[in-house]
């Protein structure tokens, strides 16, 4: 039996500001995971992947990664991904940052 | 202090229009990030987790207050206030946005800085140690035969296209402070019957398979420094592996070939080099010497430094820790710590370092060193300037008396920053920091190095360290390996893997285990870890680290 396919986000960094950023189901970027299209199928996720690099003059390499869905939306399976998701653990940088300032 | 001739400011601006140019044509879509990217790379901007990061050059660590200041500039105006010194003797900005990095250069460029990365497989900028020149201990100043190997090296025909990157490091002192051993080539200076000359020492290196060079002369007289590095570059240009790239470094030559065999070609190859050399590099030598005279010393008495080390325990516990000794016994070397507890290892914000920059100017002779330790060095202080400039390290958080202590930890970015990462480093360094800062032990403890790399690539030095940490991903958790035993002087050794690693919450209390076992094991308050470490070997220390295992045996 083939293995169940993990669910996928597609992700990339922001060309100006390097920041991470996530694919939404109508084509544009969020930087929020939450708001990200999440894709259950292997054969979508490669099209998505390929519409999402289309975007490839304002973004810095896309890729599909590992996540699940959550009470919120979609939520990260490893730690590198989550790490992502908030910014450092040293200093509330990043995304925590961002968050402060709402 | 030396300028840079290959990289004056006509040269540098140049580079910048061009690298502005490049970033525009990025931004407006006429590059793709296939083309850009090794132009970024080159001009030292990489693509981390969670932003770019430039990374600034700051040859043989050395600083003048203005650049020190500019350093402070780039924090503030285009950074979240602070540097991260790092153990390459550079410091990285963590959070510049694209447009505004030309800017950042342009700045950089003013005051005779640049972020450009030497790179492909050539021989890189020599490393020195940070005590250049100031050290008492020193045979003579190894910077300028460092920036003779640069001259020597650059656009040298014969070594544009080596098989792997090429990295020398040298010091002038019999005690090595820039880990000579883990080097492709090391130079240590050493003196016989009266002549200063180079022990030579081939195919050390760290990363992926860790090794401690060999010696391959035990004493080279001065003057045929180049023609015997040409000869060592051409036997490993002809013997070096060129198939597989994580076999082409000079260790795995020299691992295959066996020293004695790389001996006897280099000896052969320099008969024949030495005489195509006719003194002109000697002239040269010369010539760069005077641009690293010594300061004129001031001198004086130290009746004030005496004064504040019999009377204030704070400035007696600091001297003790952060000074080593100068060439001059009226001056001091200080290090200035940049590993405060539970701060981040080597950042250091945009004040302290105007602060260091000022110290610099009035007090040190106007010139700062940045040390592979991840500190800031004031390498000429006259002894009776010490309290002053302790009270202002105070003001500015920058006292922190830990040199050579279990919280003076070399950590590099790890996965809180490096796209490379398979694991955090940064926050295991300031838990084991705060940890023994709150027992109270560290002075107690003694000399003794903690350093801590995520990932193989090993940019925190952790095989060289007594206790070094490598943190792993093992099946989607974070994971930390411990090797004890590693020695990054002049007795160098690779440190020997405990066994299992840890998880994250269970590293600290494992360090602090491996600490205990010591304090009971020592002879005395004078035995230091590594000595124990030596007499003893691994199994105590393993008792102590797994002591569910030890159970289960017994
Ligand atoms: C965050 C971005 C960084 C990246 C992407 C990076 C990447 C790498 C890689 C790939 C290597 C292995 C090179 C090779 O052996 O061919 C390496 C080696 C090294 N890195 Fe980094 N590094 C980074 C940051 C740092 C920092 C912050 C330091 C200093 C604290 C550092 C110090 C070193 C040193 C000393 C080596 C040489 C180890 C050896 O002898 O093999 N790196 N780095
Ligand atoms: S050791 Fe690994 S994680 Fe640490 S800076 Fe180097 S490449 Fe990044």
């Amino acid at each position: 039996m083939a293995r169940p396919f993990t669910p996928k986000v597609i992700t990339a960094n922001d060309l100006l500001e390097g920041d991470v950023i996530y694919f939404k189901a109508d084509d544009s970027w969020t930087r929020d995971l939450s708001q990200a299209e999440l894709i259950v199928d292997e054969a979508e996720a490669q099209l998505r992947l390929l519409e999402a690099e289309k975007q490839n003059i304002s973004i810095v390499g896309a890729y599909l990664a590992d996540a699940k869905a959550g009470a919120n939306g979609p939520e990260p399976v490893h730690f590198r991904e989550d790490f992502r998701r908030k910014g450092p653990s040293n200093y509330s940088h990043g995304k925590q940052e961002a968050a402060a300032h709402v | 202090m030396y300028k840079y001739n290959a990289f004056d400011e006509a040269f540098l601006a140049e580079r910048n229009a061009q690298f502005r140019a490049q970033v525009e044509r990025r931004i407006d879509g006429s590059l793709t990030e296939d083309e850009f990217k090794p132009l970024r790379l080159m001009n030292g901007v990489y693509l981390q987790l969670h932003a770019y990061m430039l990374r600034v050059a700051i040859p043989y660590g050395t600083l003048n207050s203005d650049q020190m200041r500019a350093l402070a500039l780039l924090a503030e105006k285009w950074d979240k206030g602070y540097g991260h010194f790092t153990t390459r003797q550079n410091i990285q900005y963590n959070w510049p946005k694209l447009p505004d990095i030309p800017d950042m250069l342009d700045a950089l460029g003013e005051a005779g800085l640049h972020a450009i990365q030497t790179s492909g497989n050539t021989i890189r900028n020599t490393t020195a140690d940070h005590f250049a020149g100031a050290a008492a201990d020193e045979l003579t100043d190894p910077r300028p035969f460092a920036e003779l190997i640069r001259q020597w090296s650059t656009d040298h025909p014969e070594f544009q296209f080596l098989g792997r990157k090429f990295k020398i490091g040298i010091t002038g002192s019999p005690n090595d402070r820039a880990v000579v051993k883990a080097h492709d080539v090391g130079l240590r200076m050493v003196e016989r019957d009266g002549e200063i000359g180079f022990e030579v020492i081939v195919g050390g290196g760290l990363g992926r398979t860790p090794m401690v060079g060999k010696v391959i002369r035990d004493f080279l007289p001065q003057p045929d420094l180049l023609p015997y590095l040409e000869s060592v570059l051409s036997v490993y240009n002809v013997l070096g592996r060129r198939d597989n790239k994580y076999k082409a470094r000079i260790k795995i030559t020299v691992q295959e070939n066996g020293i004695d065999k790389i001996r006897e070609l280099v000896e052969a190859r320099f008969e024949e080099r030495r005489h195509e050399f006719d003194g002109t590099d000697q002239e040269l030598l010369a010539e760069i010497k005077t641009h690293f005279a010594a300061p004129q010393f001031r001198s004086g008495d130290t009746s004030a430094y005496d004064a504040a080390y019999n009377n204030d325990p704070v400035f007696r516990a600091w001297a003790d820790t952060n000074l080593a000794e100068h060439r001059d016994a009226n001056h001091a070397i200080v290090t200035i710590s940049i590993k405060k507890h539970g701060d981040t290892p080597g950042d250091a914000t945009a004040d302290q370092m105007r602060v260091m920059a000022d110290l610099a100017e009035e007090l040190g002779y106007d010139e700062l060193r940045i040390s592979h330790q991840q500190n800031v060095i004031l390498p000429h202080v006259h002894k009776n300037d010490l309290p002053v400039i302790h009270a202002r390290l105070k003001d500015a958080s920058l006292a922190t008396a830990n040199i050579g202590l279990i919280s003076d930890i070399i950590a590099c970015p790890g996965m809180d920053y490096c796209a490379l990462a398979t694991a955090r480093s940064i926050p295991v360094a300031q838990e084991i920091a705060t940890r023994f800062d709150a027992l109270k032990l560290e002075h107690d403890i003694g000399h003794l190095q903690i350093k801590i790399s995520g990932c193989i690539n090993a940019c925190g030095h952790h095989h060289v360290a007594h206790i070094g940490i490598l943190g792993l991903d093992r099946a989607g958790v974070e994971n930390y390996q411990i090797t004890l035993g590693g020695d990054a002087t002049e007795t160098a050794a690779i440190g020997k893997r405990t066994g299992p690693g840890f998880a994250y919450d269970e590293i600290v209390p494992a360090v602090e285990r491996l600490v205990d076992a010591y304090m009971g094991l020592r002879t005395d308050a004078s035995e230091t870890f590594l000595e124990t470490y030596r007499r003893l070997g691994m199994e105590p220390f393993k008792t102590a680290l797994y002591p569910e295992a030890q159970k289960k045996v017994a």
